[in-house]
């Protein structure tokens, strides 16, 4: 019995970044510490139309808590979210939709594919069903599966954390990234 | 109350429109095939007349027959579900056309209800609704080139890159 109260009382959290410190000082980066801040807070949007929405929420639920890595707060708003989860079958008609839902989301922004119908249309091989969300806005991490267990969404976030966390400060002002956006004619 | 009966209604209709009537088919229910251009008067008289008072219309739908299926010339087609609240029956309407002449009355000045039921109708067949108020799109997007639920119109995606035919058996 001690043994299990002690272990609850255990407590982990985020690992410092790379940093050089001393009796009553540390110092890092700016981009380490901008980095551990937002992959730590994400804001996540789920754009959740099918099967995939639901495992989401157990996702959010108790049992698999996606809290415990930050990413309790669910914004509702474009406007105020980092992460856009898109979690089901897009069809054609609401792929403008989508892509209004992404161009509204401020800089910097996250897209995480979720499930097979997300990712590439699954079943729905059909003429009303968009084959894969990366035909309209740019995509950070596929999850796949039909539909995939909350472990793996779990780790998709881990992998969108590890991407936050080594983004260089400057990236979206870049080259590189305006021609990601230019592939998808996203100003 | 007098109870509607199958030939009453079938006489009945012949009588008003003699060779408008095509055929009359006694199935789950009542199926009469009309002439394209009587549809909107034998509806409008199941509709008016207290002894039939076919005040509802369930359903409307198109119909696609390629040449390939019947052997006759490629054919378009809608059917009409009438039902009477009053009398508790119900009946179906059939009409068929060529695919070239796609045009045919609408029922939006009998039943607001037809109005999104052809909507569909013209989304999924191209069948041409003369008289709707509004006939556009409902269901897909308004840049679709085409009619998806004709037969000669390939339902898997014709984007995709990725698939290998021989993988399919073809």
């Amino acid at each position: 019995m001690e043994n299990n109260t002690a272990a609850i009382t255990q407590w982990t959290t985020v690992a410092p970044p790379e940093n050089y410190s001393g009796e009553g000082f540390m110092a890092t980066t700016l981009d380490k510490a901008v980095g551990l801040a937002r992959a730590n807070s994400l804001w996540p949007l789920p754009f959740a139309t099918s099967c995939c929405g639901i495992e989401f929420m157990a996702t959010m639920g108790t049992n698999y808590d996606l809290a415990r890595f930050g990413s309790e707060r669910l914004s509702f708003s474009p406007r105020q979210s980092d992460l856009l989860i898109v979690a089901g079958t897009i069809s054609k008609k609401l792929g403008p939709v989508l892509r209004q839902v992404y161009e509204q989301m401020a800089e910097p922004k996250w897209v995480i594919s979720m499930g097979a119908c997300a990712s590439s249309g699954g079943i729905f091989d059909t003429y009303s069903v968009l084959q894969g969300i990366d035909r309209i806005i740019p995509v950070d991490v596929y999850v796949p599966g039909c539909p995939p267990r909350p472990e793996q969404l779990i780790d998709a976030i881990l992998n969108v954390q590890h991407l936050a966390k080594n983004e260089p400060l400057n990236y979206r002002d870049s080259d590189r990234y305006k021609q990601r956006l230019d592939k998808y004619g996203i100003k | 109350m007098e109870v509607l009966q199958n030939d009453q209604i079938a006489s009945g209709l012949k009588n008003i429109f003699g060779d408008s009537i095509l055929n009359v088919e006694y199935l789950d229910y009542l199926t009469i095939t009309v002439k394209r251009d009587a549809i909107l008067e034998v509806v409008k008289q199941l509709k008016e007349d207290s002894v039939y008072g076919f005040g509802f219309l369930t359903d409307l739908c198109g119909m696609h027959f390629p040449a390939s299926v019947t052997g006759q010339k490629e054919q378009l087609g809608v059917v009409y579900m009438l039902h009477s609240l009053e009398k508790n029956f119900r009946i179906r309407l059939k009409i068929l056309f060529p695919i070239d002449d796609p045009y045919v009355n609408s029922l939006t000045s009998l039943f607001n209800g037809a109005n999104w039921l052809e909507r569909e109708a013209f989304d999924f067949y191209g069948i041409q609704f003369k008289g709707h108020p509004n006939l556009k799109r409902i269901m897909n997007t308004d840049d679709f080139q085409y009619f998806p639920y004709r037969k000669n119109f390939p339902l898997e995606d014709q984007t995709r890159t990725d698939k290998n035919d021989a993988m399919f058996g073809r």
